[in-house]
Parts: structure tokens; C-alpha cells; sequence
């Protein structure tokens, strides 16, 4: 099933599950079904608990906040991930406040989904991927959809916890199929999933045995599947072993999985599609450079975007955001 | 007036009965007695600040007194309260808890949020407050979604300023609590300045049309007496547990004191006039001198044994 479906019935059978899960964000009732389709055929279902909002990004946010100290648990729908600005302060100075603030008196659990990410020309607004400005916010998951980890099992994680919770989907994964691991591969792959206990999985995908593999590539997201059909390649075509880390949580990390990894192949790849600089992979370099200086081969190699608006042409598009080739370029140099 | 509430309101904890009263006071000496403890901390803690025991800031709400003591006459169990910066005296006067807040501005472990929150970051059973404007106001929406969810009769209440009418999701929120019918109060303390601005300079337009553009009630008083806001909040609490959907109280009233700390610019006569209609003198005409000589000193003495206990406290 493609993921966009995967995720509904998901969101579905937390519906079911759990009497006070609620649904709330624009255009997301029947028949529109949200504006990537992803709640579609929810609202008929459990016409009381996913509801249609006006375009309040900012109250919708807050609404959900005060649902969740009254005991539901309201899930966001963020139509597009660039308006995640609109719902900063929320997310800032009240969501992820009131639970430290407030001495531990109330738990304030808001999961907010959104789709973010480029490769589609929406242009310069339409898609970011916003989610490096809320790393580091402290007492806030930041947890990305992946084609290897099913959403179900970390949704239902997610809403057996407390700490608020940014959920990225990016577009491109939607039409995607969901292949999670089966007797310890995805595809031509092997695949383990690693992880410290209580935090949620971190998927490892080699070629070969991590013995073998010369580099660790670090991704999530839209970014984790190009990765994999990357490192896939370099293996068949030119016996380049990578091992590709996937984290289904982003922040805080689990940064278990990777330094192991990286402490066995000597060398870190970082990739994510936000633009370069104060980012997901800044972190994962000082986090690496700190735990195992001087068994780096090399220094982290962090790639990102280029650090300016995101074009509408297609070909400009494709230039400025990261793609296949800047991966297999940055894998060729670390081996 | 129709719906007020005669029974004697309830607080949270066990609070101090020479602060807050107790059910066999008369009502106009309780009410009394509720305005001039909240009155009395602000100046304890404006004074403990000059002696440098306090860290940090606080926004007192002396001449506001009546609002807090007001509305809260009409709480029932379940209510929930959401303020804003200025929220001593609300919080004050829905729970009469003086040592837990006090213990808190003081950064102390015996403060409500353990010293962690400070002057505008408080919490207890339904009672919340943050200081960054216009937020509180969807979370409290969200609140009374729950309450209107769960099928009660209670009532979410927030408290915003004039200034607060300048944050834009304060209106995303209106829209959204009209749509829903969310039993929302609405409670805005029109004390004539954001921080060092007057309204004039801040806000275009009527005020009250703001809230009637989305269809909102607005029930709006320019008074200091406790008894009137008493008697319209009772009127406003009893529609909104009738019939949900939102309400604005709407009361024009005077801030006596800087915003925060050493920060008034204003008008020296303008400030004097209001001392002369503030919300004491307003309702203490309706006590005998004796009365409110009693209460007065009743208070005096509570209070100064929540500063010893605060200050002995960790």
C-alpha cells in the first residue's frame, strides 16, 4: 500500500483505538480528504473527531494544546510544512512549555503532521523543509514518516508518551510503497533495526555486513529512501559498501545506532534536503566529532540544500535541492 | 440581576479565611476582603522586590482588583482558568492560595510550579497562566472544546489586556470558538495602556466591535465596582452554561501601578484621578469603618505569616 494510504490507516486505527484521539487541520473532511489525501475517508468514519479548521495555523496549534491538557489527544494536520511558521510560538513558548513550566502538573501531547519537502515545483513556499528550526527545541520530538518504518507502530508510540510532537511527511514518499524490513531485509538490503531501549527505531541498511562497509550514511525521511536506492546501487555496480542509518526520530536523536556504525566504518555521511547550515547534519558532525575523535577516517560530510529559496522550474529546482547525485557523489568521496 | 451565583464561591485548596473570608461573612465584606488581600500582596511583593528578595520581574494588578474577585464570585468546580501575565490577582482569587504563590515568585520549592515558572507562569487545578500574549487564548478555546466534548456545563475563562488585541491569532481563535459555539469567557481588562502605550496609539477602530464582528456577545462595563462586574459576569456564566458558545466581558477599568517594575511614563494626574475611583474605595464605602479596620488588619497579619513562612521555605 503507498504511504499516503499507509498513514491514513494508521491515523485510522488510532481513531479506533483511542476514543480521545481527535483530528483537526484544513480541508482534511470528506470528499476533499486533505490536500494530499491522507485523512480521506476519516471524517465519514468519526464524523465528531476529525474536524475541518478555518486557515488558523497559529489557533489550531493552541486548540490542540488546550485539548491535550484537558486529556485528548489531538493530532494536527499542517497542510503544507512551510506554514509550520505560523504555528512557532505555539510550539515554542506554549506547547512544549507548559509540562516543564508548569513543574510536571500537566502533559500537554500534541502531535502535529505535516507534509514538507520539495521535487514537485511548488516553488519557494510550497516546499520547505522546516523541520532544522525545530530541532533543539527542547521537550519537542521532531519524528519523520520513512518508507522503512511503518507509521503505525510509531504513531501508536508517540501517543502512548507525553512530549509534544512534530511529525514530517515528505510529499514524496506519499505515492511510495511501504516496504518495512522481512526476514531482515528491504529489498536487495539487509536491514536491522537498532535502537537505546524506550527510544523508537533506528533502521540499518547495508549491502553487506557493517564489517565491510567503509561508510555510514546518515538520512531520514523522502532523503533515507534515495539513500538506499543509492547505496543499493554503488554496491551492485561498483562494490562501494555503505551502510545507510535511518532514524525514525530526528530529535532528540538516539545517537546510539550511528556512533556504532560509525565506529565500525570510520566515516559519516550526512544527508537531508533542508539548506545547509545550523542543521540536522551541523549536529550530527559535532555530535560524531565528539564521541569519536580520531577514528574518523575524515571529516563529517554534511549534505543539504543550498541555502537560498527553492525554485519553481523544474530543472532549477533540481539543481538547488538534494538529489541522487550530490548523494552518490558524497558516498564516493568518504570510501 | 438574573444568574448570580449566591452560594459562596469555592476555592481551591484550604486557603486562609482572614484572607479570602468564609461562608458566614457577608458578601460585601468578603468581597471586600478578597480586593484588598490581592491589593496587599501586590504591594508586599512590590515591596519585597525593593529589598531585593525577589529575582526576576512581576505585573502587579493593583486597580484591577474587582475584575479578578468579580468573575471568580461564579466558578464552579470543573471551570477551568487561563491567564496572562498579569494574573496574580486572578490566581488569587480563584484559589487564595497567597503561600504557593508567593513560594513562587520567590523561585522557592513550596512555589506553585516549584520555582520554575515565576510571576507569569502559573499553574494549579484549573487555573494556568503563560506571559507571551494572545497564546493563552486558542488553549483555553481547546479547553472549553474538551468541556463541550465531554458534554459539561463548565466554562473555559481567559483573561487578555487591551494590548493582547494586537496578537492576530486572538482572532483565528474568536472565529474558530463563534464556528464552534466553544463555551469560551472571554474576560478583556481594558486597563487604558499596553505597557507604556495608550489605546489611542494601539488600537483602531471600537473594541467591542472586534467581538461583535464574529458574531460574539459582548457585555461591556466601564466601572471599578466590584458589584456590577460581580452581577454582570453571574449574567454572562449563566448564558454560557445555558447555551455554550462564546461571551466577551468587556471591562474599561485603570492599571494604579507601573507595568512591570519602576516603568510609568504616565500622566501623573491621570494615575491620581484613578486612585480616587479605584475598586477599594469604590466598595469600601458599602463597610463601616470598623468593618473594614477589621479586615484590614485581619489581612495584615495573614499576610505578613506567608512572607515569614515563604521566606523560611527552601
Amino acid at each position: 500500500m503507498i504511504i499516503a494510504k499507509e498513514l491514513g490507516a494508521a491515523l485510522r486505527a488510532c481513531l479506533t483505538d483511542d476514543p480521545r484521539v481527535l483530528l483537526l487541520g484544513e480541508d482534511i473532511v470528506d470528499p476533499y480528504g486533505g490536500a494530499f489525501k491522507v485523512t480521506r475517508g476519516l471524517s465519514t468514519d468519526f464524523p465528531d473527531r476529525v474536524r475541518s479548521t478555518p486557515i488558523s495555523e497559529a489557533a489550531i496549534v493552541g486548540v490542540a494544546a488546550g485539548l491535550a491538557m484537558a486529556g485528548y489527544r489531538p493530532i494536527v494536520e499542517i497542510m503544507f510544512g512551510d506554514f509550520l511558521t505560523l504555528t512557532f510560538d505555539q510550539v515554542v513558548n506554549h506547547i512544549t512549555k507548559y509540562q516543564a513550566m508548569y513543574n510536571g502538573q500537566v502533559a500537554c501531547p500534541v502531535i502535529i503532521r505535516t507534509p514538507s519537502g520539495g521535487h514537485r515545483g511548488y516553488g519557494p513556499t510550497h516546499s520547505q523543509s522546516l523541520e532544522k528550526h525545530f530541532l533543539g527545541v527542547p521537550h519537542l520530538r521532531v519524528v519523520a514518516a520513512s518508507a522503512f518504518h511503518h507509521p503505525l507502530p510509531i504513531l501508536r508510540a508517540l501517543l502512548a508518551q507525553d512530549d509534544p510532537c512534530l511529525y514530517v511527511e515528505h510529499k514524496l514518499l506519499y505515492p511510495e510503497h511501504l516496504t518495512t524490513p522481512a526476514d531482515g531485509r528491504i529489498g536487495d538490503l539487509l536491514a536491522r533495526s537498532e535502537g537505546s531501549p524506550g527510544a523508537l527505531p533506528t533502521l540499518c541498511l547495508s549491502a553487506v555486513p557493517r564489517s565491510r562497509c567503509t561508510v555510514t550514511v546518515l538520512a531520514y525521511g523522502y532523503q533515507a529512501l534515495l539513500a538506499a536506492r543509492e547505496i543499493t546501487r554503488l554496491a551492485l555496480e561498483e562494490e562501494i559498501f555503505a551502510e545507510l542509518v535511518v532514524p525514525a526520530q530526528i530529535a532528540p536523536m538516539d545517537w546510539a545506532p550511528v556512533l556504532e556504525s560509525v565506529a565500525a566504518t570510520g566515516a559519516l555521511v550526512t544527508i537531508e534536503e533542508g539548506v545547509a547550515g545550523w542543521s540536522w547534519g551541523t549536529e550530527a558532525a559535532a555530535v560524531v566529532s565528539w564521541e569519536l575523535f580520531g577514528r574518523l577516517r575524515r571529516p563529517v560530510e554534511v549534505v543539504a540544500s543550498e541555502p537560498t529559496v527553492i525554485p519553481s522550474a523544474r530543472d532549477k529546482e533540481s539543481a538547488m535541492l538534494v538529489g541522487a547525485r550530490h548523494i552518490d557523489a558524497a558516498v564516493r568521496a568518504a570510501t | 440581576m438574573g444568574g448570580r451565583t449566591e452560594s459562596y464561591p469555592r476555592l481551591v485548596g484550604d486557603p486562609d479565611p482572614r484572607l479570602v473570608g468564609d461562608p458566614t461573612e457577608p458578601r460585601n465584606n468578603r468581597l471586600y476582603r478578597r480586593m484588598r488581600f490581592i491589593r496587599r500582596f501586590e504591594e508586599t511583593l512590590l515591596d519585597l522586590f525593593s529589598d531585593g528578595v525577589l529575582n526576576g520581574t512581576t505585573h502587579a494588578c493593583i486597580g484591577q482588583e474587582a475584575d479578578a474577585v468579580g468573575v471568580m464570585e461564579h466558578i464552579q468546580p470543573g471551570d477551568h482558568i487561563f491567564t496572562n501575565h498579569r494574573g496574580h490577582g486572578h490566581y488569587l482569587a480563584y484559589s487564595g492560595d497567597a503561600l504557593g504563590l508567593l513560594g513562587e515568585v520567590m523561585g522557592k520549592s513550596i512555589g506553585v510550579c516549584g520555582g520554575i515558572g515565576g510571576s507569569q507562569h502559573i499553574c494549579g487545578p484549573g487555573f494556568k497562566s503563560n506571559g507571551v500574549q494572545g497564546g493563552i487564548v486558542p488553549a483555553a478555546a481547546g479547553i472549553a472544546m474538551a468541556m463541550q466534548l465531554s458534554g459539561s456545563s463548565n466554562v473555559s475563562v481567559v483573561f487578555i489586556g487591551d494590548g493582547t488585541l494586537g496578537e492576530g491569532v486572538v482572532y483565528e481563535t474568536l472565529n474558530m470558538a463563534a464556528l464552534w459555539r466553544l463555551p469560551l469567557l472571554v474576560v478583556c481588562e481594558d486597563n487604558g495602556w499596553a505597557q507604556s502605550t495608550p489605546v489611542s496609539a494601539n488600537l483602531a477602530g471600537d473594541m467591542s466591535a472586534r467581538f461583535k464582528a464574529f458574531g460574539i456577545p459582548v457585555r461591556e462595563l466601564d466601572t471599578t465596582d466590584v458589584l456590577e462586574i460581580a452581577d454582570a459576569a453571574g449574567d454572562e456564566f449563566a448564558a454560557l452554561r445555558a447555551n455554550g458558545g462564546p461571551r466577551v466581558l468587556l471591562l474599561h477599568t485603570y492599571r494604579l501601578c507601573h507595568h512591570s517594575k519602576n516603568d510609568d511614563n504616565r500622566p501623573e494626574a491621570e494615575v491620581a484621578a484613578r486612585w480616587l475611583v479605584e475598586p477599594l474605595v469604590v466598595h469600601g464605602k458599602r463597610l463601616t469603618d470598623e468593618e473594614r479596620a477589621r479586615i484590614d488588619a485581619e489581612v495584615e497579619t495573614a499576610l505578613a505569616e506567608v512572607v515569614a513562612k515563604a521566606r523560611a521555605a527552601e
